[in-house]
């Protein structure tokens, strides 16, 4: 895997239904990511920017083509070689949070590295570091519904953090919040891209959140309609 | 053990938020478990009980029928035993020590207005020693009454009771049916026997009396024998047997029209009857138990359906297909166990109510406690194992789009 890129997409398809339903949620897309870039998916509704994002994390398969993670041909792999995948090198963010609504934002973090089999203290340790990153430290006891969409989706992204991840994949991490709150959002990723030099892939509808990356990739009817970078972006890739 | 301890945690705390659903499922197992436990203890009380009685009618003692038995009630017709197959026991057989024929009837008895139905039993005087039986007034018949049928008779305490009340009984007149007979001697009281009947309520003639002024044959309904020694049962036994095999002109074992038991053997057949029935009523018990995991995986069904979404984030944050699994199935194992264990408390006081209610000692095996614990333990595996499946295989991003 020496100069391969982290990521790498080719022909890669998604097909839903048959016959006369056939969706091409993705038709055939080429997508090279390298490490420590910031990308951002671009593009109408319905055009498979949260199909492509899926892709890469692992939690959907493409109907054909190749995607290679780190050098490895994840399509042929079974859920638990995926989930083995997630596990290690990937962290999400969710327009919806996706925070089990009954735990505590401190039991929400801690809830990946439990899967890690790091012991009880460790957690804890390091989920309230994580939240503390995020400027959550004195919230930790609360509830999702005790916060603010902004506060949950910070949560979510030191959920996301707290294990390392080498990508990070957010799938409109600001589209349920308001502007003030997306912008908050967007400094703390780019900050945690910046310092820990983890890739970054987002989905957006928003150009001034997709200012933040390095680079857009604007799609249309599942193909991939232009590659480019953003103007002023220092280092893009 | 880590991954084990969380997901106990887990279950628990997830168990714990639904407090009312895990009670009512644990309903089911607990019943289940609780009817194992009190049918089983009950069974063995009941068979306790038995042994204890038989013990007490001594470990020496023959019981010598006509017919074959087939069952504890059924048997087959055979010519009756009678006074000279007694006599030929006593006089033929070694190491016996008393034999007493007996002969069964009923009657009302009646005295002064007052009547009372009961049970004649016509024998002789050794019926006392061979039963351990004793007098608690006045005396037994003697060797001329007894081959004289004399109209004398001993009464137990309830007779006394019934009829003849505050008068005294030594010397009474008591008319039973067509005979009447003079009342001579009064049994100590003995009480109830296991299966509730009052050991007392009989009235003892000279088995000539009953053989002609009541059953009018000169059939003997059964011959007791004791040995002189415990250690002579088998042999004692044996003897009888060939004699009989002599006396009824038996020749093959095909043959034998007539039964010789001791009283282990009829503790034995008592005893086999009561773990029949035991069983039987254990296996419907465990039916119910079966009915408490269907209801257990009902409810995982249902729980892993409304969690889905649940499902989804912990696969997209690390979890394997496995993690998912064992959460479920040891949520479906602890909701299991915690209707089992309360099971074994309820089932162990209701052997205990139910035990004090059919006046049988209380018996609760351990091994039956923990057999129930461990099988609800398996009941929430084995009908886990779907709904945990299920949850299992689930594709991660269609679970996480689940609302
Ligand atoms: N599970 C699914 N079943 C059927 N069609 C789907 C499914 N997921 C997505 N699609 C379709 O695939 C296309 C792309 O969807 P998506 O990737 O979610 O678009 P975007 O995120 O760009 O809005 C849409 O037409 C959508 O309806
Ligand atoms: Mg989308």
């Amino acid at each position: 895997m020496s100069d391969e890129p982290l990521l790498r997409l080719r022909g890669v398809a998604r097909h839903y239904g048959h016959g006369d339903s056939l969706v091409r949620a993705l038709d055939g897309i080429d997508l090279d990511v390298p490490r420590g870039a910031f990308l951002s998916f671009m593009g109408p509704s319905g055009s498979g920017k949260s199909t492509a994002l899926n892709t890469l994390g692992c939690l959907d398969v493409p109907t054909a083509g190749s995607y290679r993670f780190r050098g490895v041909e994840v399509t042929t792999l079974g859920p638990k070689e995926r989930a083995l995948l997630r596990r290690h090198w990937m962290g999400f963010v969710f327009q919806g949070f996706n925070l089990l609504p009954r735990s505590t934002a401190l039991e929400n973090v801690e809830l990946p590295l439990g899967y890690r089999g790091l012991p009880v203290r460790e957690r804890r340790e390091r989920a309230l570091q994580a939240l503390e990153d995020v400027g959550l430290g004195g919230r930790s006891h609360h509830r999702p519904d005790e916060l603010s969409g902004g506060q949950q989706q910070r949560v979510a992204i030191a959920r996301a953090l707290v294990v390392a991840p080498d990508l990070l994949l957010a799938d409109e991490p600001t589209g349920n919040l308001d502007t003030a709150t997306s912008l908050e959002v967007m400094e703390l990723l780019t900050r945690l891209h910046a310092d820990r030099g983890i890739t970054v892939v987002m989905v957006t509808h928003e150009d001034d959140m997709a200012a933040f990356g390095q680079r857009i990739v604007r799609f249309r009817d599942g193909r991939i309609e232009a590659d480019e970078a953003v103007a002023g972006a220092g280092g893009a890739a | 053990m880590r991954l084990w301890l969380d997901a106990l945690r887990l279950a628990i705390t997830q168990l714990a938020r639904n407090a009312s659903r895990t009670a009512l499922t644990s309903l089911g197992v607990l019943i289940g478990v609780a009817a194992v436990i009190a049918m089983v203890g009950l069974g063995q009380g009941a068979t306790a009980a038995i042994e204890q009685d038989l013990s007490s009618l001594g470990v020496n003692l023959l019981f010598v029928e006509a017919g074959v038995r087939r069952g504890p009630r059924a048997s087959l017709p055979a010519e009756p035993l009678d006074l000279a197959d007694a006599d030929a026991i006593g006089r033929q057989v070694r190491h016996v020590e008393a034999v007493a024929p007996v002969v069964a009837a009923e009657a009302q008895a009646a005295f002064g207005g007052r009547t009372w139905d009961t049970g004649l039993q016509g024998t002789t005087a050794a019926w006392l020693g061979v039963l351990g039986r004793e007098l608690a007034a006045g005396r037994v018949f003697t060797d001329a009454e007894d081959r004289g049928g004399a109209p004398v008779c001993v009464l137990g305490p309830t007779v006394v009771e019934e009829v003849l009340g505050t008068a005294d009984p030594l010397g009474a007149e008591l008319r039973l049916g067509a005979l009447t007979c003079t009342v001579i001697g009064v049994l100590t009281p003995e009480g109830e026997n296991t299966f509730g009947m009052d050991q007392d309520d009989l009235v003892l003639l000279p088995i000539r009396a009953v053989q002609r002024r009541v059953v009018g044959s000169t059939a003997v309904s059964q011959i007791l024998v004791s040995a002189d020694d415990p250690e002579h049962m088998s042999a004692v036994a044996r003897d009888v047997d060939a004699l009989m095999r002599q006396r009824r002109h038996v020749t093959s074992d095909s043959a034998v029209d007539f039964s010789v038991r001791d009283t282990r053997e009829l503790a034995e057949m008592l005893g086999s009857i009561t773990t029949v029935l035991t069983t039987f009523l254990a296996a419907v018990a465990g039916v119910s138990l079966l009915v408490g995991g269907i209801g257990i995986m009902n409810i995982m069904l249902v729980s892993v359906t409304e969690r889905t979404r649940e499902i989804g984030i912990r696969l997209a944050v690390g979890a394997l297909p496995s993690d998912v699994r064992l959460q479920f199935l040891v949520e479906a194992a602890v909701l299991a166990v915690f209707g089992g264990v309360l099971g074994v408390i309820v089932g162990i006081g209701g052997t205990a109510i139910g035990a004090t209610v059919l006046e049988v000692p209380v018996v609760v095996d351990p091994r039956i406690v923990l057999l129930s614990v461990g099988f609800s333990a398996m009941v929430g595996v084995v009908f886990g194992w779907w709904p945990a499946s299920r949850a299992a295989r689930m594709e991660p991003m269609e679970a996480l789009r689940h609302l």
